[in-house]
């Protein structure tokens, strides 16, 4: 059931509350009347109006001091003043003090009508521009954060509760595991996601080259530096700066970093102006930072300024029930930018992957499947599409027994049918060894 | 026809015809007896003369210290310009879901307006308005069907939109 806006009308005249309280309860609205500034503001004590109709001439306080109280209690009402006694003066003054509007008494009833459909209107923008401040609150643009794995999940949640917030978010995880993909998900789930999202990728850049890029630099800062250039963190000004491969900084730019963090200002290479940004900050990283911290690789408290949050990105082999979701989207990807139509992958070929450790993350998946889509014949991924070595377990085998057979045969060829090194290597004895070759009837 | 009955209280030296056509719009429209009194009033005591204007606020209090106690609603019809203090005109008034309404014919002729005169016009206006305020008493709020005659009207190009009748949700509140 739609919400009834609900009226206060303030009015030292009880003909002038009567009639209004009618009027208004009439065209469905709550209303309740107050006959002084006093009695408004016990009222506001308990409760919020959607509009205040107060008048400005009133014994006691007047209405213009009533407006400003009632903003001053942080009330969102539309506040619009009834005066008997017209003068642009006070209509001046009570629009600067935050009244929506102005009127004067005695109102035609059409303009009466007018204004409390204009507040009303106020009022649905307001409630729509919330709702879709809330919106924010249902994941928007993690399309490429694909899984329904419960690690997946546990990082959806965690982006989630995280990105509507301004705390610093360290996100940790193998390399090619989507560390980037979540720092954009949490931008664009924030309220800074309509400002730009900078990403630096700070392993990529020497200490210089960072210290340009991070903070700009004037004009003739040094050799080559022919214009002012804006640094990463003034364009993230109200958006968030994404720090990739945080633990490669050095020492120095770790006190610089720390500096700009806790002021929220720097200057530029070369420059004696203080310059104010307001950024978030993401980081991410492949290496254990708290045990850099430890060793005194990295400042504790630049590790502790940045951690505030931490969100950890499973690596791919511990969400193996994602692979066939990505695989099938990657193969999507791929065929539409390549003008294909979409094809399939075989069940062996996908059978061989599932069973695949992808060191290399979801980043050596997606390259496996373009690769695969661009030498295959342009109907099915088949297994022989699939760029796998020597060294890669083939999990197409149907039991155990198999497998352990496809094992012990890739040792032996490994070391050329050195038994000894070969039983060395597997952990068994050289008897075990010959039992089971003896088994599986292998040979050279 | 049920057993309420419902009150005009002609104050406006009506034509007994137009005030007979208004009362079988009304018995029509609320399913009840309506009967007719004809109320001889001197209204100067409410005249505003600041605004030469009649309130009415004052007009509703003394329709409900003159209605029948057999009357379930009584609507005082009058032919003079009506007020409330804080607006400028009205076309009538009710006490919403109480026993007394007052309308007025006064604002709804073609002539104040400066176009031709048309009787029936202003009889279709001025029973839609006996009906809307009626509706009030009956604790019916405006209706924002715009053919529902409880749809609210400010000018009379607004009363001329809408039905002389109740929308079906209006009308099962009744």
């Amino acid at each position: 059931m739609e919400k009834k806006i609900s009226i206060l009308i303030v009015d030292d005249e009880d003909s002038v509350r009567d009639s209004l309280n009618l009027w208004f309860t009439e065209d469905g609205y709550r209303v309740e009347c107050a006959e002084n500034a006093k009695k408004a503001l016990s009222i506001l004590e308990s409760g919020s109006f959607d509009i205040i109709l107060t008048d400005l001439k009133m014994p006691g306080m007047d209405g213009l001091e009533l407006l400003r109280r009632i903003r001053a209690l942080n009330k969102e009402s539309i506040i619009i003043v009834m005066t008997a006694f017209a003068s642009v003066d006070t209509a001046v003054k009570a629009l600067k003090d935050g009244a929506f509007d102005y009127v004067t008494k005695p109102f035609d009833p059409d303009d009466l009508s007018h204004l409390i459909r204009n507040a009303t209107k106020q009022i649905s923008l307001t409630h729509e521009n919330e709702t879709l401040k809330k919106r924010v609150d249902s994941l928007e643009n993690v399309e490429d954060l694909i899984g329904k794995s419960e690690a997946i999940k546990r990082v959806l949640k965690e982006i989630e509760s995280v990105a509507p917030t301004n705390s610093s978010v360290i996100i940790t995880g193998e390399s090619g595991t989507g560390k980037e993909l979540v720092a954009r998900a949490i931008h664009a789930n924030s309220l800074r996601k309509f400002y730009p999202m900078v990403s630096v990728h700070c392993g990529a850049l020497t200490e210089s080259l960072l210290e340009s890029e991070l903070f700009g630099h004037e004009k003739g800062a040094f050799t080559g530096a022919l214009y002012n250039r804006k640094g990463r963190f003034e364009m993230a000004d109200s958006g968030t700066i994404f720090l990739d491969e945080i633990a490669t900084i050095s020492q120095k730019m770790q006190i610089e970093l720390l500096r700009v963090l806790e002021s929220k200002s720097f200057m530029r290479v070369g420059g004696n102006k203080e310059i104010s940004s307001d950024f978030r900050v993401i980081c991410a990283t492949n290496r254990d930072l708290k045990s850099m911290v430890e060793k005194g690789a990295f400042r504790e408290d630049l590790y502790y300024r940045l951690n505030v949050m931490n969100i950890h990105v499973p690596p791919l082999r511990e969400r193996v029930e994602d692979i066939p979701l990505l695989t099938d989207y990657f193969i999507k990807k791929y065929c539409t930018s390549m003008n294909k139509p979409k094809i399939t992958m075989e069940p062996t070929a996908l059978k061989r992957i599932l069973g695949y450790q992808f060191p290399g993350n979801i980043r050596e998946l997606e390259n496996m499947i373009e690769r695969a889509i661009v030498v295959g014949n342009g109907k099915k991924i088949s297994l022989k599409d699939l760029p796998f070595g020597k060294d890669a377990i083939d999990s197409s085998v149907e039991s155990l027994d198999e497998f352990e057979k496809t094992f012990i045969l890739q040792i032996l060829n490994k070391y050329n049918w050195n038994i000894s090194r070969t039983a060395q290597a597997l952990k068994v004895d050289r008897v075990t060894l010959y039992n089971k070759i003896k088994k599986y009837g292998l040979k050279s | 026809m049920d057993s309420r009955t419902i009150t005009l209280l002609s104050f406006g030296h009506f034509d007994r015809a137009l005030l007979e056509k208004i009362s079988e719009a009304v018995a029509h429209e609320f399913n009840c007896m309506v009967t007719v009194k004809e109320v001889r009033l001197d209204l100067t005591a409410f005249f505003d003369p600041s605004r030469r204007q009649y309130n009415g606020n004052l007009l509703l209090k003394e329709v409900e210290a003159m209605s029948l106690p057999t009357s379930t609603k009584t609507i005082g019809l009058f032919n003079v310009d009506l007020f409330i203090p804080i607006l400028t005109y009205i076309f009538g008034q009710a006490q919403l879901g109480g026993p007394t309404a007052i309308a007025s014919i006064y604002r709804l002729s073609n002539e104040k307006y400066g176009m031709l005169p048309d009787e029936n016009l202003v009889f279709e206006r001025f029973k839609k308005e006996i009906i809307h305020e009626l509706g009030h008493t009956f604790k019916l709020l405006h209706c924002h069907s715009t053919s529902c005659v409880m749809h609210s009207s400010t000018y009379v190009e607004d009363i001329d939109q809408k039905e002389a009748g109740f929308c079906p949700k209006c009308r099962n509140l009744i």
